[in-house]
């Protein structure tokens, strides 16, 4: 849930991320929690914590790799300053989200799915936000917002490449 | 004197400036030196009218929405001296017609009670089903759950009572209960709703569940795209917890319960009961193979019952009023009543529990009031991205499991999606198929590879590329899916390409654009 700007994301401490698996690792189940404290604190889960994860939870590299890679949330690289997430379901198409994004995508000069080369906004799709009648929907940075339209885009717009 | 507004701090409502027209209430309050409590209530589910805000008098709560933050003071201002004046008006809460229609069991308290305060959910009936399942008993609790009807609100339609059984009459040194909050279908929020406004419920149900079945331990597993329902539900565990509700001695009985909150990470497939499971376990969310069911074998190999938040949240209803009264709301085999979700295009959106029987042509065109952009409906897709395209002429479908299985559909969990006459079917139909393919598990060939060809077959057909040839290579391919994937993400999809196909030709280029769908 990266409910904060990337400008308060850790750089890499192996110290760090030992206490963060210790933290969980005594739970049943624990590898999603872990990841999760992970990447709140460093942007993503970085490649040196892979190793670390497996040994503490008994288990091969290459089960961990699998986990992170299955999930669609777990980044392999801290995301731009501000996370821009534009839902693309069907509920959202009905009500005009594809030309939304078509809008997002030639104002930020990159395709969704990727970061400005400024490094200040990554945008994604999501596939729901739960704001079905309010639709179409978005988050930045944590933050819902609803009725999306082209002026309601492009302040969001703005304010995340401030 | 201090006077009590309502103001939703459901994420539906905050996402249209709720927090702002809350901020901008306590400061026109405190300018005009006049006390006031403001409730952060979930949503009454009538999202047109969001941001709505109300305000508690001797003769009930009455309404303004929907409320920019700008008239905030001017809206004080008029329920201050009586009310009526203001164009935000809405009147008492209990007149408003599209409330008035509904029969809320599930979302009886959505919306009136305070969700962060146990005191309050009691003080609202809430606990009141546990104590009686306390005193009947666990198989009695599980005979007042068969009696109801209830069926799985999570879309599979499996009687709750039958499973609560079969995990109470397996034995084993330790038992869990599951609820899948995995909500990742588009045009579905009433997980959502009742996660942020009546979190109390749905650990009321859950430990209903604990106790008929002998489980001591619960996992809600929330998807990571809810972090206001994320945030509610570990708010209610705690008050909770603190209450006595949950821990060692559930209010006051020697029965141990607790419940964990687990955050999912963004895969669609996890709402797939045993890919859930495998979820929580800390594994890639693959599907797994029944049997066993996880009624047998499910977390961490033990028996589990695995349901959705809407049957949890039912159950409580259930043990207060009894499974009789439950279940003679409806029709057929699907008693009770279901929290229908209006989405997408869609004039009144919101949610929508009434009795099962309601046709989809009532929920779209008179409840709905038809399309928000004004333009006729073309299509609905009811049961998110795995339900069936339905055009008008099926308008007159009841809303009910067994008749919508009758005509190719399904109900899922009770989400409508309304397209006016500007959508393109054959785009619809390759999304669907490339939704599959972005979300499957891999699990199953059909589904891992069907779903890439699939998308490539319909491209095909749009291009006009040996159309004939294609849309049999279409139809096959998604007989395959259907019958050769092991859970409902590669069996459905074929659902809603095959609607847009046999419904929708003309989007296809096979068949002329028909009258009735420009209307």
């Amino acid at each position: 849930m990266p409910a904060r700007e990337s400008g308060v994301y850790e750089p890499w401490n192996s110290d760090r991320a030992s206490a963060l698996i210790a933290g969980h690792s005594a739970r049943d189940g624990a590898l999603l929690p872990i990841l999760h404290a992970l990447q709140e604190v460093f942007g993503c889960v970085p490649e040196p914590a892979v190793p670390m994860v497996a040994q503490a939870l008994n288990l091969s590299r290459a089960e961990v790799h699998g986990v992170v890679t299955f999930y669609h949330d777990f980044r392999r690289e801290p995301p731009g300053r501000h996370v821009l997430k534009l839902c693309r379901a069907e509920a959202c198409q009905a009500a005009g989200c594809d030309a939304l994004a078509a809008r997002a995508e030639a104002r930020l000069g990159v395709p969704v799915g990727k970061t400005t080369p400024d490094g200040r906004v990554t945008v994604e799709a999501v596939y729901c936000l739960g704001l079905c009648a309010t639709a179409p929907s978005a988050m930045l940075d944590g933050r819902v917002v609803g009725r999306l339209d082209a002026p309601r885009l492009d302040a969001l717009l703005a304010e995340a490449q401030r | 004197m201090t006077v009590r507004f309502y103001v939703p701090g459901d994420a539906g409502a905050v996402a249209v400036g709720a927090d702002d027209v809350a901020a901008a209430l306590a400061a026109a309050a405190q300018e005009g030196g006049q006390t006031v409590d403001i409730v952060r209530t979930g949503s009454r589910g009538l999202y047109w009218f969001e941001p709505m805000i109300e305000m508690a008098t001797p003769q009930g709560r009455v309404a303004y929405g929907p409320v920019a933050a700008g008239e905030a003071a001017s809206v004080l201002a008029d329920a201050l001296s009586g009310g009526g004046v203001h164009p935000r008006w809405l009147g008492r809460v209990d007149e408003i017609p599209w409330l008035k229609r509904q029969t809320r069991l599930t979302f009886a308290r959505c919306g009136v009670v305070d969700p962060r305060s146990l005191a309050d959910y009691q003080a609202h009936g809430g606990y009141e089903g546990l104590q009686r399942a306390l005193s009947f008993g666990p198989a009695a609790t599980i005979e007042e759950v068969v009696q109801s009807g209830l069926r799985g609100r999570g879309g599979a339609g499996f009687p709750t009572g039958i499973k609560w059984r079969t995990v109470a009459q397996t034995q084993a040194p330790q038992k869990y209960i599951v609820c899948n909050a995995d909500e990742g279908d588009s045009g579905t929020f009433a997980d959502r709703m009742i996660m942020e406004g009546d979190p109390f419920v749905l650990i009321e149900g859950m430990t209903i569940a604990g106790f008929a079945v002998g489980a001591t331990k619960g996992y809600v597993y929330i998807r990571s795209e809810y972090p206001h329902a994320v945030a509610a539900m570990e708010r209610a565990l705690v008050a909770a917890r603190r209450g006595g509700m949950l821990g060692p001695r559930i209010a006051g009985s020697n029965h141990a319960f607790d419940i964990e909150v687990r955050v999912g990470a963004g895969a669609y497939v996890c709402g797939e009961e045993t890919s859930l499971l495998e979820s929580i376990e800390g594994k890639r969310g693959v599907v797994r193979a029944k049997p066993p069911l996880p009624a047998h074998k499910g977390l961490f190999g033990r028996p589990t019952v695995i349901n959705n938040v809407l049957s949890f949240a039912s159950v409580p209803v259930i043990l207060e009023r009894g499974g009789a009264f439950y279940r003679d709301f409806g029709m057929g085999r699907s008693r009770g009543t279901m929290p229908i979700q209006l989405a997408g295009n869609i004039r009144h959106g919101g949610l929508f529990e009434t009795a099962f029987g309601i046709t989809l042509g009532e929920l779209v065109d008179d409840i709905g009031g038809g399309t928000a952009s004004g333009r006729p409906v073309r299509a609905v897709q009811v049961g998110g991205p795995l339900g069936a395209y339905f055009p008008r002429a099926l308008f007159d479908t009841p809303f009910d499991y067994e008749a919508f299985a009758a005509r190719d559909g399904l109900i899922g969990h009770g989400g409508i999606v309304v397209f006016d006459d500007s959508v393109d079917m054959a785009k619809q139909a390759r999304f669907a198929m490339e939704f599959c393919k972005i979300e499957s598990c891999g699990k199953c060939t059909p589904c891992r590879i069907g779903s890439t060809r699939g998308v490539e077959v319909i491209d095909r057909i749009i291009r006009d590329e040996r159309r004939a040839e294609n849309l049999a290579v279409l139809e096959d391919l998604c007989h395959t899916m259907k019958l050769g994937s092991l859970c409902a993400l590669g069996g459905f999809t074929p659902y809603p390409v095959m609607s847009a196909l046999t419904h929708f030709p003309e989007d296809f280029g096979t068949a002329p654009r028909r009258l009735e769908a420009a209307e």
